[in-house]
């Protein structure tokens, strides 16, 4: 084990502006797929900012989850698939995907509580000018292919690299995923556990900090700060 | 029938004529059959091509409902193939006297449902060109499937069922394939030395014969269960709330055998209509599988009952989300299944004048499959398209192309079936034959009955 990358997301700085969805489309070549297949439930974005509406006395307040991969440390996506092509990346302590050996049988989708893969329903195309701006660090999936949040991990890979060619560790902040290096109120902090000094250390001991669907005893690294206030609480 | 009972020598030249009918006379309507059952298929074919081609987006799935039209079909051919063998292996064992004229019919159920049923899961790949990844197969990467799937037990189950309940197919052939070699002639003649293997219905080749299909129907029983546990461990394996039931092993084998007993029915039912064999399928034997078909209707309703019951009464969010779907979008697929799974049959098959008359039992076998088919369905959707977060909450329903692909796997069933009943003997001649000799006629105060004497099996030896 390298790292033990964890994220936190702040959910009472979150404005739901959506600048992380629009980050990762840019940084992880997902296709844009229209509105019509949106309609369908087939949108490709790697993450979500789900808005629900909270009741609050007279107010009616919305709330916005993103919900990323969580990276679970005992993934349900991983041991159903027949052929390994999601498993548990022992770098970096995150779930990995090879598109390549994915046969795609979606079996990992349905066994996600968190409803956080995307399956490849078409070859995607980017149309002229559009395809100059895909990543040459990532792959694009083929049709057929499950594919979902990575944390970046060109990016991580890229950080390891650079830092062991001047000899040193990876310091904190010096490799982020494009979330958390856009969101503009700072919601998202992301950094290794292993190092105690660095800041995502420091915020998960918030007494605000919880779980996505803990009690399913899946153990996400991605969690949550929320104030809890209102009726509701 | 009890005038029949009696065996004369001349008796058993005609029994073998009519009840090989199927492979003897052909008609205009089987070319007609066949050719529109082909056609369908290729259609279906066509159809499949093309979502390679395009790929998945042309069926009606979406996120999250993963899995459709395809897997409710993979559950329910499989569900199909359950019976078959089955029966005809309790029905070996109990030495059921009614059971011979059943046997033959219901094995080949079994081999060529599975055989449909098995092409679902390599329809249903997203890379389907790329399924050889889940082989086992030595390759200079070291790369291995993924044993903690339950997909992988589920194709080692299929796998291992298919190939036996084809050798009990076939194995129970063997003295009819004989039969049939010695009064053919051209390449039926050649096709039947082939597969009869040399047998000449001497004392120790019965002996052998008898042994090994005791055994072979005995060993094959644990072989039918565990297909069907290991099916429904698809989803009840994963953390799928409305998947995730201790429950479901029991309760997907009863429903196999529902649905497969029904199947039985109808098949046994298009059999005596095409090939005339009202003489030896009579309504004795609808009537007993009508009584099967009853006790199933209430050992399915049993499991559905304690299922819903546990979860409508624990009220677990998540599950509670999935089941009170059930009366709001999925309120028609449900009415559907309680009514054809247990209000329609129930009381119906209760009556020995519906259980006796072939239409009705026909109609209510027909019944019944829908019912199965929608309980499949309403298993896998809603649980998928009601998960955990409302936000990514969506239905489902299925494109033109997946109700092509249905239409096809029924035409492809019904194909090999009928391309079965030409090449080989539908009827299991050499049993019905055994059970004649067994029988006498007995007067019991005013009425006439067949009665079975003994029946030779291992123990005579």
């Amino acid at each position: 084990m390298k790292h033990r990358w964890a994220m936190v997301i702040d959910m009472d700085r979150c404005t739901g502006c959506g600048a992380c969805v629009v980050a990762c489309v840019a940084e992880n070549n997902t296709p844009t797929v229209g509105e019509d297949e949106v309609e369908k439930g087939r949108i490709m974005h790697w993450l979500r900012v789900a808005r629900y509406w909270k009741k609050e006395l007279a107010e009616v307040r919305p709330v916005f989850l993103v919900v990323p991969c969580m990276q679970c440390q005992q993934a349900p996506c991983e041991i159903v698939c027949p052929v390994y092509a999601t498993y548990h990346d022992e770098d970096h302590q995150i779930n990995a995907m090879v598109y390549n050996r994915c046969v795609g049988t979606r079996y990992c989708a349905n066994n996600c509580p968190y409803s956080v893969r995307k399956f490849n329903w078409f070859d995607h195309h980017w149309e002229k000018p559009l395809d100059e701006q895909l990543s040459p660090d990532l792959s694009v999936r083929s049709r057929g292919v499950m594919e979902k949040c990575t944390f970046c991990i060109q990016r991580l890979r890229r950080g390891d690299e650079t830092a062991g060619k001047e000899g040193r560790k990876v310091r904190d902040g010096e490799v982020i995923p494009a979330c958390a290096q856009t969101c503009p109120p700072g919601a998202i902090v992301f950094g290794d556990l292993l190092d105690p000094e660095s800041k995502v250390s420091r915020v998960i001991e918030n007494p605000r900090r919880f779980r996505l669907m803990e009690h399913l005893g899946t153990e996400p690294v991605v969690s949550y700060l929320k104030k809890l206030r209102g009726s509701g609480r | 029938m009890s005038a029949e009972n009696h065996l004369s020598r001349s008796g058993e030249e005609r029994l073998y004529e009519e009840l090989s009918r199927s492979n003897r006379v052909t008609t205009r309507w089987w070319y007609i059959g066949v050719a529109g059952l082909s056609a369908v298929v290729l259609w279906a074919v066509a159809v499949f091509v093309y979502q390679m081609m395009t790929g998945m987006g042309v069926t009606g799935l979406n996120l999250p409902v993963f899995w459709g039209m395809y897997i409710i079909l993979f559950v329910f051919w499989i569900g199909v193939s359950h019976s078959g063998t089955l029966i005809s292996a309790i029905l070996r064992i109990t030495r059921a006297t009614w059971r011979a004229p059943v046997l033959r019919g219901a094995e080949a159920m079994t081999a060529f449902a599975l055989l449909v049923g098995g092409l679902f899961p390599l329809i249903h790949l997203g890379r389907n060109w790329r399924f050889y990844y889940m082989i086992p197969y030595p390759n200079e990467r070291g790369l291995w499937p993924n044993f903690r799937s339950p997909l992988m037990w589920d194709a080692a189950a299929i796998f291992t069922y298919l190939t036996g309940s084809t050798l009990f197919l076939y194995f129970g052939m063997i003295p009819d394939l004989a039969l049939a070699r010695d009064r053919s002639s051209g390449w039926r003649k050649t096709l039947y030395t082939i597969l009869a293997a040399g047998f000449r219905g001497t004392h120790r080749q019965w002996r052998r014969y008898h042994v090994a299909s005791t055994l072979f129907a005995i060993l094959i029983i644990p072989v039918a269960v565990s297909v069907h546990s290991i099916v429904s461990w698809d989803f009840a394996m994963a953390k799928v709330p409305g998947w995730h039931s201790t429950i479901f092993a029991p309760y997907f084998v009863a429903g196999a055998i529902y649905s497969g007993i029904a199947a039985v029915i109808t098949v046994m039912a298009v059999l005596r209509k095409m090939f005339r064999l009202e003489q030896s399928l009579t309504p004795k034997h609808f009537d007993n599988l009508g009584k099967l078909l009853l006790t199933m209707t209430l050992l399915w309703g049993y499991f559905y009952f304690s299922e819903f019951l546990t979860i409508w009464y624990g009220r677990l969010i998540e599950e509670w989300a999935v089941l009170s779907s059930y009366g709001k979008h999925y309120l028609p697929l449900f009415a559907v299944m309680v009514s054809c799974n247990f209000l329609i049959p129930l009381p119906l098959l209760c009556f020995r004048r519906i259980r006796r008359s072939i239409p009705a039992l026909f109609v209510i076998s027909l019944i019944v499959n829908v019912g199965m088919w929608t309980e499949r369905a309403l298993i896998i959707v809603p649980s998928l398209a009601r998960r955990n977060d409302p936000f990514v909450w969506h239905n489902y329903f299925p494109s033109w192309v997946e109700l092509s692909i249905f239409a096809g796997s029924i035409a492809f069933f019904a194909l090999l079936y009928v391309l079965f009943s030409k090449i080989f003997p539908v009827m299991a001649v050499t049993d019905i034959k055994e059970q004649m000799f067994h029988t006498t006629d007995r007067a019991m105060g005013g009425v006439t009955m067949a009665s079975v004497s003994h029946e030779p099996g291992e123990d005579e030896t």
